[in-house]
């Protein structure tokens, strides 16, 4: 779960990291009011949660309330790459002497959390690498042993941290990594970290991403997440338990597992066609589970036809077979559905399906491999 | 001979009592697999399915002799079981249990690694050495006993790859799932160097998907080190950016771990890699008879 600039602000700002003066606003006038109260002179910030905002036009400087009311007007309701914007972080402008960076992120060879350091910043770290390989260095910290002095003093010499930051850089550092312990996240950056001119370090921005694996332990995060964020098929699957992902084209895929949805979805695509999701149903599913898997695609309005692709190993193939029946029998169902049934049962399956077709004359293309349905499926979609 | 874990080697099922725990410990029972015990916190006592059920690990080490774990414990206990299975002396845990939070599995996979021990999974189907033994939730029917091993981040991908090859008459060795999430106890690199020295091995089917770098550090292994034939499959090609597809790791971020990357980097250590799982059965065939 990525929390938003301000809420990973506040979680900062409680943990001994300076931050700006700032508040968040839903509305135009709350924008004026907060830049009033901060002198006028204000960044007004689009809470999305995606990366280079900034670029996109989604972060405006403003002189005066004045201006920062019409700068809000101009925002709310803009979409940047693909995210609405319903909320602004209001902040007082900073003098900007220096950008620097430091972040902590997942190495899954090492095994560990890396700590990474650049003396320059505000670009994407991938671009801080490229432009300034000299300026950057890290270390992966042993989960067991944790952070250790030295460790931070090598990277700062490594990075080319002019000696007089060492002593803040090394608390911010600190106070990060406790938090990146303390809420179990999985990514957390300062970028950039600034100086300002009356030599103040800051957090000019601040990123900090949770384990959802972990969220279990950390109730009171939960309520920070912002549904309007998440895509409305992806909400509605993620109650009904679903793994779905929404994408762009107009074949609905259903498959068991993560691998074989993917696969699936590689499949159309290398037949020539566009698979509008992903959606694994799991080891296992149930009838009411797939019942509900094909009624989740079916509120996509691009699709044109399904394929569901099921290998049954644990997962029964005339449980499957049932749910598809059940989900015809209580929704009005006209898309094509093409069938893949192989494994646990396959017999029983087809011969529930084969039944329902004759009885009902509804379009249920039986295949016998995962392959011959793809192609079947993009062809129907034409 | 196999890897890993052979007809010798003797299970205890943690979580036997629980839903999954019981029906998989009946279906590997069936398979021929020596489960000595089961354990389950407070279940001490008690008999599942003909199998001594014990309140601790160190009972069933202890009392019947158990050098692998099979792990059926939901997430927020499955790291706690880990631990406790290293502590009392076993040699290979299985970790079935998805969902298990990031932090818990690296002080986890320390653990294991500090013991000597070996994790399979999490977030894995477990492994099989066809007709001898099998720890996990595979469906085993499909397996055919032959010289092919097969090691893969994902389950149900595996199963139809080794079905696709079973139908054209060629066998497996092993087939090792080393789990979808980010932090697992095998890599693939571990466990092609295994598969090298294993004599019953003569070709490896390696299947990844998006996310990481295990791949490419396969293919730099295989390019130097491997001298068996390597067949590969990708899934994920039409996996957007950012998005995580089911598995924990299957993400790309920062532009890294993309399926175009993963391919190439194994097409350049001379590793063929099928389109599709029939395509890869083909080329696994193609290759084993040339051998």
């Amino acid at each position: 779960m990525r929390l938003h600039e301000y809420q990973a602000k506040q979680i900062f700002s409680e943990h001994g990291i300076p931050i700006a003066k700032g508040e968040v606003a839903t509305s135009v006038d709350d924008v004026r009011k907060i830049a009033e109260k901060l002198g006028g002179k204000v960044v007004l910030k689009s809470q999305v949660l995606v990366g280079g905002r900034g670029k996109a036009g989604g972060i405006k400087l403003s002189n005066s309330a004045e201006e920062a009311e019409e700068l809000a007007r101009e925002l709310f309701g803009k979409v940047i790459k693909g995210h609405l914007v319903s909320k602004i972080y209001v902040e007082e402008q900073l003098a900007i002497d220096k950008e620097m960076y430091v972040g902590f992120t997942l190495d899954r060879s090492r095994k560990g959390f890396t700590l990474i350091v650049s003396s320059v910043g505000g670009m994407d770290i991938e671009e801080i690498a490229a432009e300034h390989p000299d300026r950057i260095a890290s270390v992966t910290v042993d989960p067991i042993y944790g952070l250790w002095d030295y460790q931070i003093r090598n990277v700062l010499y490594a990075a080319g941290m002019p000696k007089e930051y060492f002593k803040q850089v090394t608390a911010i550092i600190k106070s990060l990594y406790s938090i990146l312990v303390k809420y179990e996240a999985e990514l957390t950056e300062i970028n950039p970290l600034v100086v300002t001119k009356s030599g103040e370090m800051i957090a000019a921005d601040a990123r900090l991403n949770i384990d959802d694996n972990a969220l279990y332990r950390h109730k009171e995060l939960e309520k920070l997440r912002d549904y309007t964020e998440v895509n409305q098929l992806e909400r509605i699957a993620d109650e009904k338990g679903l793994n779905y992902v929404k994408l762009d084209g107009n074949i609905g895929v259903i498959a068991n597992g993560a691998g074989m949805s993917m696969a699936t979805m590689d499949l159309i695509y290398l037949e020539g066609g566009k698979p509008a999701n992903f959606l694994d149903i799991g080891g296992g599913a149930s009838s009411e589970v797939v019942k509900e898997a094909i009624s989740t695609i079916l509120m996509d309005e691009n699709v044109k036809v399904i394929f569901m692709n099921i290998f049954g190993g644990i997962t029964r193939c005339d449980e499957v077979a049932n749910g598809l029946v059940k989900a015809f029998s209580d929704m009005e169902v006209s898309t094509p559905i093409v069938l893949r049934l192989a494994g646990t049962n396959e017999e029983e399956g087809r011969q529930i399906i084969q039944k329902f077709v004759k009885k009902s004359g509804i379009g249920i293309y039986v295949v016998e491999t995962m392959e011959e349905g793809a192609k079947k499926a993009v062809e129907l979609a034409r | 001979m196999a890897i890993i874990v052979d007809e010798n080697t003797k299970v205890v099922v943690q979580g036997i009592t629980g839903s999954q725990g019981s029906f998989h410990a009946e279906r590997m029972l069936k398979y021929g697999t020596r489960i000595v015990a089961g354990v389950t916190p407070g279940k001490g006592g008690n008999t599942v399915l003909g199998v001594p059920v014990f309140d601790t690990v160190r009972q069933a080490v202890e009392e019947r002799g158990a050098n692998a774990s099979v792990i059926f414990v939901p997430a927020p206990f499955a790291a706690d079981a880990v631990m406790e299975a290293v502590d009392a002396g076993i040699d290979v845990v299985v970790c079935i249990t998805e969902g298990i939070p990031v932090h818990d599995e690296l002080k986890m996979y320390k653990r294991v690694r500090a013991a000597g021990a070996t994790l399979i999974g999490p977030n894995c189907p477990g492994i099989i050495s066809v007709e001898k033994t099998h720890l996990g939730i595979m469906p085993t029917q499909i397996f055919k006993p032959g010289k092919v091993g097969i090691v893969s981040r994902s389950g149900t991908l595996t199963y139809q790859v080794a079905y696709n090859l079973s139908m054209l008459g060629i066998g497996q060795s092993t087939v090792i799932g080393i789990g979808g999430d980010r932090i697992v106890g095998l890599s693939f690199v571990d466990v092609l160097k295994l598969f090298e020295e294993d004599d019953e091995t003569e070709a490896v089917v390696l299947i990844g998907e998006i996310g990481g770098t295990d791949e490419e550090e396969a293919a730099e292994f295989i390019a130097g080190s491997m001298s068996k034939p390597v067949v590969g499959y990708i899934a994920g090609i039409t996996a957007p950016p950012g998005k995580r597809m089911g598995h924990a790791g299957a993400i790309i971020e920062g532009g890294r771990g993309t399926a175009e990357s993963k391919i190439k980097a194994l097409n350049e250590a001379g590793v063929e890699v099928g389109r599709t799982p029939m395509e890869v059965a083909k080329i696994v065939e193609k290759v084993v008879k040339k051998e």
